[in-house]
């Protein structure tokens, strides 16, 4: 082990690809933990969603219950999908980016082995917790203590692994990927422990709970998602292509421009709400400034993709995640529209605002997050994938589904949202206008929930080493042009 | 940028001047109010909550009623809650100063409540929507919420606080439909939303 992991000078590229394959190896336990528990808590995510869907076409369903009533469902949906899914599947893709990308095998496993019992845990207990009616109905920040502790336990525990790991590294450059991991696992224990103590443990005045509310609301899209999404990005699609990053230098400037302006983004959730003006105004001038580091990523992801993209035609990785990184871009500029208070006024209160927290959060994130478990599981597994067949099926699944969603919820919100504005039109004519909407969602919800099922098959196949051995990746074309996308890369 | 330190560093101080400016400030400015006694009538604004309605307020956060419902005016050029009847002022950071966690929401699928205590002060009209929301309300959405409700049979008298069912619905021979400690306690909560009350910093807008 040491002549594999001996100075760079000496390593050979048969030692090079040893020693990734090394790596990998030692990642395996974690990633298989974060990655199974999080596509357990999509399939859970999906049924409450259809659930909470199917309910405002028929208020009547299953209302007999305090459990499945509609205001403890809807948010039971959101925090299995946020906490359970993308969280520990941004965890279980990080783990590995950062044993990658830290050249060095990943150490204390047992400490991540125990983040992820206690993130299981904690997860379970908020579910249940909200649907018995210990929800705290404050916004992306439901689960009561007792679960909100298990988290924030766990997410001590990964951020020692990280720092541990960094002190490991290997010597030499530290590439973009990292800067947005090292940032991401920096700023989320401080976002999550500040909002939980000032809304949960020690609640302040009501007055400035809003401000806090979507400080941390827009800041974990912003600040944590967003980071390990474009981290991840920033990997595969070089690696995919086999090119590197079109340009460092719009690397940093999206990485600082980021850095300073989305934390800011915050209160334009409460625009026209009881708040100074100042406080309002300041995330607004900096949701607008959000245009340069979304520009930026997109021009410096466009052009690294660019002439490569019949790529998309064979790779799986590569098609969720240019997916995913396109939708970013789109998520991005559709928020900062959302920002500007003569727009603002249409679309908030409505469910324009919940396409778009579908087009960032799973448009953006959750694809990126199938396109690297599809790059980086066969690698820990040692076990290629089962069947193209499902890859494709899962793919136009939910980028049917996904789409549809957003288009409906888009328009819907939008008839709803100029029918609130006019005092003539009777409040219930603007919930009229959504109704048939929101019976489309309900199918968008039902093609997403198929996808994944199809991917739950997939990866339990997977892990079950099913099927024939491959020595080749799965890949969706078998034609003579489509490049290998080699295991060990 | 291959030096560790530049990057904490500046992911630190970034993320820090939005701690200082979206939480400290609010922390200090927002959250530190005191009631206003009125000079005219002698009233304490914002009025304080019974303990039947501050209980109201709990079953109100687990029942989630804020994924459907507001309880915020917004200022005027921001939608036409004023236009709407849904409060004679908007509202202001002090408002909230009693109520944790605040309810200000983000979806208008039903109504904004900030005033729905003015709008709708009849106990039983409460029970009655909450009991059987489509029947009271035609063309609404909202789930009955009769887990909070229990249907039990008449033992001699009926009992005062049973509720009076509007047709379709009908309660069988000799059954009635009590509303529990929690209902009691979240339509106490409802009716007590009134915050049409004056405050210096929020004076009514001309008509």
């Amino acid at each position: 082990m040491s002549a594999i992991l001996a100075h760079p000078a000496t390593v050979t590229p048969e030692m090079e690809k040893a020693r990734r394959a090394l790596i990998d190896e030692s990642t395996r336990l974690p990633v298989i933990l974060f990655y199974g528990s999080a596509v357990f808590w999509l399939l859970v995510g999906s049924l409450l969603a259809l659930l909470a869907s199917f309910k405002l076409n028929d208020p009547t369903l299953l209302n007999q219950w305090g459990w499945l009533t509609f205001g403890r469902v809807r948010p039971a949906h959101l925090n299995a999908v946020v906490y359970g899914w993308a969280s520990a599947a941004g965890i279980g893709t990080s783990l590995w980016l950062m044993a990658r990308l830290c050249r060095t095998p990943l150490r204390h496993s047992k400490l991540l082995i125990g983040a992820a019992i206690f993130w299981n845990i904690g997860v379970l207990l908020g579910i249940l917790g909200i649907l018995s009616g210990d929800g705290r109905s404050i916004e992306w920040l439901e689960f009561p203590n007792y679960a909100s502790f298990m988290l924030f336990v766990a997410f001590g525990l990964i951020a020692v692994w990280a720092i541990l790991m960094f002190r490991f590294r290997e010597p030499g450059h530290i590439y973009v990927s990292q800067w947005y991991l090292l940032a991401a696992f920096l700023w989320f224990p401080w976002l999550y422990s500040t909002a939980n103590i000032l809304l949960n443990f020690q609640p302040i005045q009501g007055g400035g709970q809003g401000a806090v509310n979507w400080w941390y609301g827009h800041n974990t899209l912003g600040l944590w998602f967003t980071p390990i999404g474009l981290a991840t990005a920033y990997y595969l699609i070089p690696k995919v292509l086999g090119r590197p990053i079109h340009s460092y230098y719009l690397s940093i400037l999206g990485f600082w421009s980021l850095a300073i302006f989305y934390s800011w983004n915050g209160m334009h959730h409460l625009i026209g709400g009881p708040f100074p003006a100042w406080l309002i105004s300041a995330s607004v001038v900096a949701s607008v400034m959000m245009f340069i580091p979304v520009i930026t990523t997109a021009i410096n992801h466009h052009m690294t993709v660019r002439g490569n993209f019949q790529a998309l035609k064979w790779s799986p990785t590569l098609r969720f995640t240019v997916f995913g990184a396109m939708c970013y871009t789109l998520a991005s500029l559709q928020g900062i529209s959302m920002a500007i208070p003569s727009l603002n006024v249409v679309t908030h209160f409505t469910h324009y605002t919940v396409g778009h927290a579908h087009l960032g959060l799973y448009a953006f994130f959750t694809m990126i997050m199938f396109g690297a478990m599809y790059y980086i599981l066969p690698r820990v597994v040692g076990w290629e994938w089962p069947s193209a067949r499902l890859i494709r099926w899962h793919f136009w699944l939910v980028a049917i589904g996904i789409g549809m969603m957003v288009v409906v919820l888009t328009l819907g919100g939008l008839l709803q949202g100029l029918a609130l504005l006019d005092p003539d039109i009777t409040f219930m004519a603007s919930l009229d206008y959504t109704k048939p909407w929101l019976f489309l969602r309900s199918i968008s919800g039902l093609l997403l929930t198929a996808g994944h099922i199809v991917f739950a098959v997939s990866f339990t196949l997977l892990l079950l080493k099913a099927g024939a051995t491959r020595t080749e990746p799965t890949l969706f074309a078998t034609d003579q042009d489509r490049q290998p996308e080699p295991l060990n890369a | 940028m291959n030096r560790m330190p530049v990057i904490v560093i500046g992911v630190f101080l970034t993320f820090l001047s939005s701690w200082l400016g979206l939480v400290a400030y609010p922390y200090f400015n927002l959250a530190r109010y005191t009631p206003v006694v009125d000079e005219n009538t002698g009233d304490i604004n914002p009025p304080p909550l019974s303990g039947l309605a501050e209980r109201g307020q709990q079953v109100y956060a687990a029942a989630g009623c804020i994924y459907c419902h507001s309880q915020q005016v917004r200022q005027i050029g921001y939608g036409s809650d004023l236009a709407r009847g849904w409060g004679s002022r908007p509202t202001v950071a002090r408002d909230y100063m009693r109520e944790s966690p605040v309810f200000l929401g983000t979806m208008r699928t039903g109504p904004d409540l900030t005033n729905i205590g003015a709008r709708q002060p009849s106990v039983m009209w409460h029970h009655q929507h909450l009991y059987q929301p489509m029947v009271v309300s035609p063309g609404s959405i909202m789930p009955s919420f009769r887990y909070l409700y229990e249907t039990r049979k008449i033992e001699g008298q009926r009992s005062a606080e049973a509720i009076d069912l509007l047709p379709p619905d009908n309660i069988p021979e000799g059954y009635e439909i009590v509303p529990t400690y929690e209902a009691e306690a979240l339509v106490a909560y409802l009716v007590s939303l009134n915050r049409n009350y004056p405050l210096p910093e929020a004076p009514e807008p001309p008509q």
